[in-house]
């Protein structure tokens, strides 16, 4: 009888070892030859250059300052914080000796090469939905890119979460493969903006909050709120906080162009991915907007004007001169007649002017929090043509921050006053909450690089 | 309303509406002209000053909430028979043509310089960002600012 028991029990172990084992190990898959760099079609990696451009691909493979895709940027997750990869075709560091199959792999399962499990802040959970022609394409683009010696750095993750071996469960549970099934009630282009909203683009991967286990939480698809690199992630669902509702075309022109007249600018992570979508091709990033727009459809912005009335125009260089609006009681207006009024009530529409706060987002949003990284640290130039604006961290107190938050809340939107400006003022302004700041080309600036940008 | 400023290091007690930028207090009432009106909009920095240690842009800081802090302005770096060592480095590499950034740019060089008086080429570059020069003597002002560093070292040492 004990003898039965304990060959059943022999029998059940090695049954839950091999079930262990198939969910967990994953073979390596042979290296390419050293110094025998594929070849490629050309038409293939321009083709693969406008698609890592909608993956963004750059943003988070790209260190500030580093050499393009050669990775090594900090990932802070609940869970510690992780490195990103290098994937530039660098033999030693790098993808260079991946084979094609061993690419597809990563983006569709979440497997290195030699078989060890990627963390998912790398988001295959998304890259899983991507059509293997799509990653040839991508897989060409990157093995044509300078290699860059660089070694990633170790992550640094607490017990249990360094073993990898746990990601084989977190894979059961959220990790689902497969092509997005086509919706056949709405048009090609809908399902087209899906495809890489959900693949590729992975929105979601920031503008969906996160479960526990780290994996988006379906049941609040694009509901944002989360807060990275100390932006706050605006809903893109019904809970759209935008003045006026967007549409595809002025949603596609934002994301082309990194500002929308009717909005604002891209800023914080979003510049970069406006920056990066301004490589993508039109007709994807119209198919995106389609799809995103369509998730907004119901919040409760006004209509977008039939056609924008175009503001009168300035004449000169110098109508600059700030309307003065003599003594205020309201240490906020006056500070907004000397500082903001300039530039945005001037008339002059994006990208020369500030936006008109009526229509802006930042400050009709349920968080300041990008509102007071705005005013204190502006929108550094970049090297391309797009908005700037000063920031006033250099002169600034808390007090006098949260003056302005409260009278721009109150005199531009019909809404009330932040109850949590003092706070994520005061947290902004110790560190507390750490601010990563972009230009709206994309490329970061730390604050600090100008003394304007500097904190007290 | 009347408000009391510290203008290079000192009190200054003037009649100005609270959102009059800092600029035009500069200019029309104390007679400190080396600050210019460039954009009024704090995009070239022509205008830039130093507040409590930091550059900023004068034409958009009403002087509402500087009260308590200290201004300083170009005149305080030195003067004509005893130039300052920023004066004195933009002198020798004849850093300015039209000259109407270079107030703005002295002022935000030394900034940097009075945290980081050993300012890499590159800190420089970065520093200096927010102000143009539409002359184009930017490889010049950028010796100049590096020079300013050295003669900084040396009048401490």
């Amino acid at each position: 009888m004990l003898r039965n028991w304990l060959i059943a029990l022999v029998i059940a172990i090695i049954v839950i070892g091999a079930v262990a084992v198939a969910v967990i190990y994953r073979p390596a898959i042979d290296p390419l030859p050293a110094g025998q760099a594929p070849h490629f079609d050309t038409a293939m990696i321009a083709h693969g250059a406008e698609l890592a451009a909608i993956g963004d691909c750059g943003s988070c493979h790209t260190a500030s300052g580093g050499k393009p895709f050669a990775g090594g940027v900090a990932v802070p997750t609940p869970f510690g914080t992780i490195y990103s990869s290098n994937i530039t075709p660098d033999e030693k560091t790098g993808i260079g000796r991946w084979s094609e199959a061993a690419f597809e792999r990563a983006m569709q399962q979440g497997v290195a090469r030699d078989g060890h499990l990627l963390y998912p802040a790398f988001p295959y959970d998304h890259f899983t939905h991507v059509t293997a022609d799509d990653d040839k394409a991508l897989y060409a683009f990157l093995m044509t890119r300078d290699p860059a010696e660089s070694r990633t750095p170790a992550n640094k993750l607490g017990f249990p979460f360094n073993v990898r071996a746990i990601l084989a469960g977190w894979n059961l549970l959220f990790l689902h493969p497969g092509p997005i099934a086509e919706d056949s009630s709405q048009s090609a282009e809908w399902n087209r903006g899906r495809y890489l909203a959900e693949g590729l683009g992975h929105c979601a991967a920031c503008h969906t909050p996160h479960n526990g286990f780290g994996a988006e939480d379906a049941s609040q698809a694009y509901a944002g709120g989360s807060v990275i690199d100390g932006w706050y992630v605006y809903p893109i669902d019904d809970k759209s906080a935008a003045p006026v509702k967007w549409d595809a075309a002025s949603l596609a022109s934002y994301l082309k162009s990194g500002f929308a007249a009717d909005h604002g600018a891209a800023a914080g992570p979003m510049a970069q991915v406006t920056a990066a979508l301004g490589e993508a091709s039109d007709a994807d990033v119209t198919a995106l907007a389609t799809y995103v727009a369509s998730k907004m459809q119901n919040a409760s912005g006004k209509a977008p004007p039939a056609a924008a009335p175009s503001p009168p125009l300035t004449s000169g260089d110098s109508l600059a001169v700030p309307q003065l609006v003599k003594a205020s009681a309201d240490q906020g207006e006056t500070i907004f007649a000397t500082a903001c009024s300039s530039c945005h009530t001037s008339g002059r529409p994006l990208p020369y002017g500030g936006v008109d706060f009526h229509l802006s987002t930042a400050i009709s949003a349920d968080s300041p929090q990008n509102a007071i990284n705005m005013i204190l640290f502006g929108l550094p130039a970049g090297a391309t043509h797009g908005p700037i604006m000063p920031g006033f961290a250099g002169v600034l107190n808390h007090d006098q921050v949260v003056a302005v938050l409260g009278y721009l809340r109150k005199n531009f939107t019909g809404k009330p006053a932040w109850s949590d400006a003092d706070k994520l003022v005061a947290d902004t302004l110790s560190g507390a909450t750490a601010v990563k700041t972009y230009s709206a080309d994309g490329v970061e600036r730390m604050p600090g690089a100008g003394d304007l940008r500097i904190l007290p | 309303m009347s408000i009391t400023l510290n203008v290079n290091g000192r009190d200054q007690a003037i009649e100005a509406e609270p959102d009059t930028p800092l600029l035009y207090v500069l200019r029309n009432d104390l007679e400190l002209n080396a600050a210019k009106y460039g954009c009024g909009l704090g995009q070239c920095g022509a205008c830039t000053v130093i507040v409590d240690g930091k550059a900023i842009f004068s034409c958009l800081t009403p002087v509402a909430v500087l009260e308590g802090k200290k201004i300083r302005t170009v005149e305080s770096l030195g003067t004509v028979d005893k130039p300052g060592p920023m004066q004195q480095a933009f002198i020798e590499n004849q850093a300015a043509q039209c000259g109407y950034c270079i107030a703005g740019m002295m002022m935000r060089a030394q900034a940097l310089l009075e945290k980081n008086p050993k300012a890499s080429d590159t800190e420089i570059r970065a520093a200096l960002e927010p102000n143009l020069c539409r002359c184009g003597t930017h490889m010049r002002i950028l010796k100049a600012v590096k020079r300013a560093g050295e003669l900084m070292q040396q009048g401490q040492a």
